[in-house]
């Protein structure tokens, strides 16, 4: 590892002077997880910005009407065990109480996740079908992307230089509303997503028939992917039509676009791309019945 | 079963053996206290750091280090220029050998780059950012050549050759024909032709079986200091200091006796740390600067770079007669050695059909070159592999057969007098007993139940070795005894080889302080493997018991001023013959010093009675038939220990054979690119099972004394990974179908054969 200088900014403001200020070989830290395994395998960085004193980036708050606020640097493992998160949220508590170990979850974050822009991150996919949005500080304030839109390509997102991700904000769930996450891993635990998929549903008041409908996958092409026509081939469908949700799966499997890797075969992870969204669409409409 | 046999001494009310106390290292090794070789830190010490090669294949054409020494910091850089030239000759080393050329090739390449991570030059530095640094400093041009990485294709004509002066060792003569297959080898029993011309039902099967590694936590490493005195001391994770010793030595051209070993607690090593990798380029550095230099390998250079077990191709072939017998059995084994050669078909085919009384056998073994690392020995290293082939097998005789498993295995069992087609006769043996076992178990009565679920069984043997080992024991005034002995302690050995002599001397385990010697205070001591630690090493603390024991026979003598010939020694007392005078273990060490001074016991053996060791699992296992996976519902081994002398180790080994064998035969595997490039050298692609991927393993210790021992102790560390890669292959059938003859079975192998059984690629 080589040498380089380390900055705590205590603000926004005061870290996007630091970005402006740097020649652009920087490296941000949240939780480290993926960072620091960076800069030992080679990566060379000239500073790095820890973000973890800035409030904004650790905050992790809730509003009835702005919805949840999850600060870029947040852990994992206090998002799950925030209890709103546990009520409100479940998907987001599948995604973050999966990834690595314990002790991997007290540092990670859900903002180190984005940026790191992993095909197989394992938050993107529930964000996205949350609708939930990023929060992104610069030189020229602060702008919203959707997270379906914040990635562009295998470690690549929007963040321009001098840009960093600050928050990440997701909505209030509506009523009878449901949303699951779930991931294909040859083991148990520890372990990078084959493919990964989740899906949110909205029911109607009898929570019968699907009034809206959002399908994300991972792992399974170059970003997360929101498969608009998943969620398109559920709205209007009562909630035990198999061939809707065959359809659904089907759009899946259409838009995947994987490579083979040592981690999965394209056939596999295509195939694999129908069977999560299946399992996420039935978790989630289970999810929205008990709501 | 107690009756005394040979060596054994059919004892019935053992005191310490079977018990099990606080372990002697625990403490230290709970609180974080015990010492490692990364733990090492000294005055002046120098870092060192490997440059590896980039490509599987290759020669190398220049090796320019000059930005290098020129870093600020770097104190030393070597290729195998600064290693002594050395000659053809085999090195044995406890559990598989060494050419000294070749070993002085594999730790710095000489000429040609052999697998992708082959050490090429090593430095050192004043810290270890700064090695690392200097690592990427110099500059080492290749000639790509094409990579081999099969054995069929490796065996192919036309092969690119990876040692081009290499030929092929056939039967004993060498063929002088160029070519990776660096030996083969035939055992033969009875006329197998025969036996397949009178066989009413023969199965012949293909199986491919992926590279693997041991997994062992603590990475190599070796700290080493050249003293102005030319005395070498190296530090180091090794299972066997002496052949540690031994191969630096010879590396470095100098005497045994100017090299002393010091063994550090070992995290964990299954086969993989016995050959040596860094200890050389560390001791050289050392020369080089008058300093210390420590060098640890990352975990991708463990993976690269050190000894995995062989991957192997398989075809056998099995005859069976009209009464359910087993009349022939073929197996061609041709099994991978990595860069250099080495010998994994050779203890497969001592154990593929090893369970089973076949007249008619015929094994044909092959040792083949291929650009992997060198291949090294893993718990029962090669028999994982043949039992695939043979138990998958078995699993299929059977179910044509329409007869249960076990009462198979049981009806054409191995026994007391059977010969196996390497040679050896039996002695008693525990195989059938594992079988009834096995039968009589409440998992094997228990019905499974449930879609997708299946259960399998598989066998498994091992031959197990005795080899050297030493002992020192001396008498301390409080009544303990100081045990010092040369086994490094992976699996509680400390304790299993203590409680063997307390046994003797009527002492409490706790009584008793076992330490682990460097190579300059304990005699030589092969290393801990070949399942022969608690064997050996226990039977020489056994001896040097008796030893003291016969000592202080003669100090009560003296004491009572009677013939030691009038003295008795029971359960931790002296008496005399006339029962009139008698004196406790304790009382009698605290007395030494007015009787002839202090007492000292020591022994030496190489025992060969080492019986063999037998192991039966059932498995249950869930297929998610949609994904692939295999889900372990439940596992129980069944295993001959002959005398479990600390019932937990023996728990402990059976789990942890099992656990590394369900990783092998699910998910684990040296994944090659086309380039014959590692793309899994980390622990999070080259999976290993969690703790989540596994139920309690459920154990049971069956006791066969061994004849060729005092207590009747077997080794217990290796059998318990030969049965479970064919286990879950048969319970996978079980469930779902589909006849898994590859590994690993990945959940996408598993996803493709249920593909091919069911057409199409399945719905979603």
């Amino acid at each position: 590892m080589n040498a380089f200088d380390y900055a705590a900014p205590q603000s926004v403001d005061e870290a996007i002077s630091l970005l402006s200020a740097g020649n652009g070989n920087i490296g941000m830290l949240a939780g480290g997880t993926d960072l620091i395994a960076q800069l030992k395998e080679g990566r060379k960085i000239d500073l790095m910005i820890d973000l973890k004193q800035i409030p904004e980036a650790t905050a992790l708050s809730f509003d009835e009407d702005s919805g949840l606020s999850i600060g870029a640097a947040t852990p994992c493992s206090k998002i799950y065990s925030y209890d709103v998160v546990q009520s409100r949220y479940p998907a987001l508590v599948d995604c973050t109480s999966l990834i690595g170990s314990i002790q991997i979850q007290n540092r990670g974050t859900v903002g180190g996740n984005f940026c790191n822009a992993s095909p197989a991150a394992d938050t993107p996919p529930a964000v996205i079908v949350l609708g939930g949005t990023c929060r992104i500080a610069g030189p020229n304030g602060t702008r919203e992307v959707a997270a379906e839109d914040f990635f562009t390509g295998p470690g690549q997102s929007v963040l321009q230089s001098g840009e960093f991700l600050v928050s990440i904000q997701v909505p209030t769930p509506a009523a009878n509303s449901g949303a699951f996450f779930l991931r294909f891993i040859p083991r148990n635990e520890m372990d990078i997503a084959v493919a990964n998929a989740a899906a949110s549903v909205v029911l109607d008041s009898d929570k019968t028939t699907i009034q809206e409908a959002r399908v994300a996958i991972g792992a399974v092409a170059p970003t997360p992917l929101l498969i608009a026509d998943a969620g398109a081939a559920l709205v209007g469908k009562a909630v035990d039509d198999e061939d809707a949700i065959e359809a659904a799966c089907a759009a899946s499997r259409a838009a995947a676009r994987p490579i083979s890797d040592m981690r999965g075969t394209i056939e596999q992870r295509i195939h694999l791309s129908g069977v999560l969204t299946r399992r996420a669409i039935q978790g989630a409409i289970q999810r929205a019945k008990e709501s | 079963m107690a009756t005394k046999t040979e060596d054994y001494l059919g004892i019935t009310d053992y005191k310490v053996i079977g018990t099990r106390p606080i372990r002697h290292d625990g403490v230290d090794k709970v609180v974080g206290r015990a010492k490692y070789g990364a733990d090492i830190d000294m005055a002046g010490m120098l870092h060192g750091a490997v440059v590896r090669s980039p490509h599987a294949h290759a020669r190398i054409e220049s090796i320019d280090t000059s930005k290098a020494e020129a870093l600020a910091g770097v104190k030393a850089v070597i290729t195998v220029e600064d290693l002594p030239l050395q000659e053809d000759k085999i090195e044995d080393l406890g559990e598989g050998a060494a050419n000294l050329r070749h070993l002085r090739a594999n730790v710095l390449a000489d000429g040609k780059v052999l697998y992708h991570g082959h050490a090429v030059a090593a430095v050192a530095a004043t810290d270890i950012h700064t090695a690392q640094e200097a690592v990427d400093l110099i500059d080492v041009e290749y000639e790509v050549l094409q990579p081999v990485l099969t054995v069929q294709e490796a065996m192919e004509e036309d092969a690119p050759l990876l040692l081009e002066d290499q030929t092929t060792q056939s039967l004993g003569e060498d063929t002088g024909q160029k070519s990776n297959v660096c030996t083969h080898f035939r055992h033969e029993l009875g006329d197998v032709e025969k036996g397949f011309a009178e066989a009413e039902l023969v199965i012949e099967r293909e199986f491919d079986t992926a590279t693997v590694h041991q997994g062992y936590i603590e990475p190599q490493n070796a700290t080493a200091l050249w003293a102005a005195d030319d005395q070498i001391t190296v530090w180091c994770s090794t299972q066997g200091a002496f052949t540690v010793r031994e191969q630096t030595a010879q590396i470095l051209d100098v005497p045994v006796s100017q090299v002393k070993v010091v063994p550090m607690e070992i995290g964990g090593g299954f086969g993989g740390k016995i050959r040596i990798y860094l200890e050389p380029l560390a001791a050289i550095l050392s020369r080089q600067t008058g300093r210390p230099v420590k060098m640890v390998m990352s975990r991708t250079e463990v993976l690269q770079a050190t000894g995995p077990t062989a991957g192997s191709y398989i075809k056998c072939k099995m005859g069976i007669d009209k009464a359910g017998k087993i009349i022939a059995a073929y197996a061609y084994m041709a099994y991978e050695s990595g860069g250099f050669p080495g010998s994994w078909a050779a203890p497969g085919a001592m154990c593929i059909f090893a369970p089973y009384n076949i007249p008619n056998v015929l094994i044909d073994g092959y040792e083949v070159l291929v650009n992997k690392p060198q291949t090294m020995a893993y718990r029962a290293p090669g028999a994982t592999n043949a039992a695939f082939a043979s138990e998958t097998i078995i699993d299929e005789i059977c179910e044509q057969l329409d007869v249960d498993p076990l009462e198979f295995r049981l009806n054409n069992s191995a026994r007391e007098g059977t010969r196996r087609a390497d040679g050896p006769v039996y002695p008693r043996i525990g195989n059938e007993e594992c079988v009834k076992t096995a039968l009589s178990s409440e998992h094997y009565a228990t019905q499974l139940s449930g879609k997708n679920r299946g259960r399998g069984i598989a066998s498994g043997f091992w031959f197990n070795v005795g080899l050297k080992s030493s002992a020192a024991a001396s008498v301390n005034s409080d009544g303990t005894v100081s045990l010092v002995e040369g086994s490094t302690d992976i699996g509680g050995t400390r304790t299993s080889i203590a409680m063997q002599l307390a046994e003797v001397l009527g002492i409490r385990a706790e009584d008793v302080k076992p330490q682990v010697a460097d190579t300059d205070s304990i005699g030589d001591t092969d290393v801990t493997g070949g399942s022969r630690t608690t064997f050996a090493t226990g039977w020489a603390a056994y001896q040097c018991a008796l030893d003291i024991k016969e000592q202080l026979i003669k100090r009560a003598a003296k004491l009572w001023e009677i013939s030691a010939d009038d003295v008795v020694f029971d359960d931790g007392t002296f008496s005399s013959s006339d029962s009139s005078k008698t004196i406790s273990f304790k009382d009698l060490a605290g007395m030494l010093d007015e009787i002839g001074g202090p007492v000292m016991g020591r022994a030496t053996v190489n025992p060969s009675g080492v019986g063999g060791a037998f192991a039966v699992m059932i498995v249950d296992i869930e297929v998610d038939t949609e994904t692939g996976k295999v889900e372990i519902l439940r596992v129980s081994m069944i295993q001959d220990a002959g005398k479990a002398v600390y019932p937990s180790y023996v728990e402990g080994q059976m789990q942890g054979g099992v656990a590394q064998g369900i990783g092998w035969a699910l998910n684990e595997e040296y994944a090659y690119n086309g380039d014959g490039l590692l793309a899994n050298a980390s622990l999070l692609d080259y999976r290993m099972p969690t703790c989540l991927d596994l139920p309690m393993i459920e154990t049971h210790i069956v006791e066969v004394p061994n004849p060729g021992h005092p207590y009747g102790v077997r080794g217990v560390g290796e059998v318990p990974i030969v049965p479970p890669a064919a286990a879950v292959a048969n319970a996978i059938y079980d469930a779902v179908g589909v006849r898994m003859t590859n590994l690993p079975m990945s959940p996408a192998e598993v996803l493709k054969a249920l593909w091919a059984k069911n057409g199409g690629t399945g719905t979603a």
